[in-house]
């Protein structure tokens, strides 16, 4: 039932030209979901997730967004598009993205970052927006950074003012696209840190990632993509310890 | 210094007129280079084209003739549309105005292959972002690609403009009073040629390094948020 669901996704296909990425996935994720998706490169991950607010678009599929259907129709490329901009605008706003590489606005300070989205997008006031990017800057530990330009900062840094970004706009689901795979290795605990503390705020949130343990730690629910399909989905548990495809065993066994 | 036989005057009014008009055909300049940059990376065939069309023609014609071709040819048209409309009266442009609007056109058709240049530079992750919170693509292109696009723009802008400050020289031979013109003047009455010529220089010579300390100045500027994040 797609109307009681955070994030619904049927028989989500992509294609680049030939090449089949996706092959046709299903997600549901109800209200505090916490949903890892795991998978070698090039299993389609990162596409899927991007599939769910259009960032990429996908060649078949319906896509709910907390009860809303995604208007799409048949676009000139032969891919799905919005069919309403101002809906795919709204619904989009509602659904936090944190990117792997952070895409912080470089000419921006962090405040200025964070309070984009609500006074542009939402239309708060200025000093409302600066209050409460204020109190999510303080979240992520970096309040007395505010007036910095994000090249000042360390990659966990900015991936902490990225999701503080992204938490501005009051979000009901947040994904999360490898959030840590361009972080040193001694910055990714910093910013796991942050996501473990949304997590248990009961935050809805899909997360691709290759930190295993981390997955295994924050989720409800684990997702293993190979090729483009659903391999395996269970509890952590259930994947984990006792997985039933072939390929998620080796793939676990291989980095896990 | 140099006894300027009272000239002096006149030449400093010329380079008025020479400032400003370098300042108008700027902003016509940057406006229309900002529009065909964009025109050309859009989605829309028609608009590459007409775009592509303007940045080649404009680019291979020596720019003495678009201030001719300008000044002749703006008069006749907007006659031609004004009939269409029942307006019978005579209409002129004057030098200043075809002076922006030739030196304007060339500066855009330039100006547009540095920013088209600019624009593909920026990260898509940087777009992707403003999508992702629900931006317009009109507000994201306003807020966060052309403040970028101008830092990376900014130096071959700025040489842009230096070649467009003494092309202004060229708008003289409409009648425009400008350094040129006012030169020329101040050598028939006195005939004393290399002595106002070394002037007019002298006055090109100190816009252009006003401008370049500008120009340096706008780049410190737009370098205080350092490099890509």
């Amino acid at each position: 039932m797609p109307e009681n669901s955070a994030i619904s996704l049927k028989n989500i296909h992509k294609s680049f030209g030939d090449l089949e990425v996706l092959k046709g996935i299903d997600l549901q994720a109800h209200e505090h979901d916490v949903i890892s998706i795991i998978g070698s490169s090039g299993s389609g991950k990162s596409t899927f997730l991007r599939c769910i607010n259009l960032l990429e678009t996908p060649t078949e599929g319906e896509i709910w967004i907390t009860g809303e259907k995604l208007a799409l129709s048949r676009g000139k490329s032969g891919d799905l598009e919005s069919a309403d901009h101002k809906q795919l605008a709204h619904l989009r706003s509602r659904v936090g993205f944190v990117f792997q590489n952070f895409n912080l606005w470089p000419h921006k300070t962090l405040i200025e970052n964070v309070i984009e989205g609500p006074t542009q997008v939402l239309g708060q006031s200025k000093d409302q927006a600066v209050a409460y990017a204020e109190e999510l800057l303080a979240k992520v530990g970096l309040s007395e950074r505010k007036d910095f330009y994000p090249s000042q900062l360390s990659g966990g840094q900015q991936q902490r003012v990225a999701i503080a970004r992204t938490l501005a706009m009051d979000p009901q689901v947040l994904l999360f696209d490898e959030p840590t795979s361009a972080l040193d290795p001694e910055l990714v605990g910093e910013v796991l840190g942050v996501m473990r503390d949304l997590a248990c705020e009961g935050r809805t949130m899909l997360i691709v990632t290759h930190e295993m343990a981390f997955a295994r730690e924050v989720s409800n629910k684990i997702m293993f993509l190979h090729q483009g399909q659903v391999e395996e989905f269970g509890s952590p548990e259930q994947v984990f310890e006792n997985p039933t495809s072939e390929r998620c065993r080796e793939f676990l066994s291989t980095i896990y | 210094m140099f006894d300027l036989r009272g000239f002096g005057d006149q030449l400093l009014q010329g380079a008025a007129i020479t400032i400003e008009l370098a300042m108008a055909s700027l902003v016509v300049g940057l406006i229309l280079g900002t529009l065909a940059a964009t025109a050309r990376l859009s989605d829309n065939k028609v608009a590459q084209k007409i775009a592509t069309l303007y940045s080649n023609v404009i680019r291979g014609i020596p720019e003495l003739l678009t201030v001719l071709i300008i000044y002749f040819g703006t008069a006749n048209l907007l006659m031609a549309i004004a009939r269409q409309f029942g307006y019978d009266e005579y209409i002129e442009i004057g030098p200043f105005t075809a002076g922006v609007i030739a030196l304007g056109l060339t500066f855009g058709a330039y100006a547009s292959e540095v920013l088209r240049g600019a624009i593909i530079a920026i990260p898509k992750g940087q777009r992707e972002a403003g999508l992702s919170i629900g931006m317009s693509p009109v507000k994201i292109f306003f807020r966060i690609i052309l403040p970028q696009v101008w830092k990376l723009a900014l130096p071959g802008l700025g040489n842009l403009f230096l070649v467009l400050l003494k092309d202004t020289a060229l708008v003289s031979v409409v009648g425009l009073h400008d350094i040129m013109m006012k030169t020329r003047e101040a050598v028939s009455y006195s005939k004393e040629p290399f002595l106002f010529y070394s002037a007019a220089a002298f006055l090109y010579l100190s816009l252009t390094i006003v401008s370049m300390i500008f120009i340096h100045y706008m780049e410190k500027r737009t370098n205080r948020w350092g490099g890509r994040a």
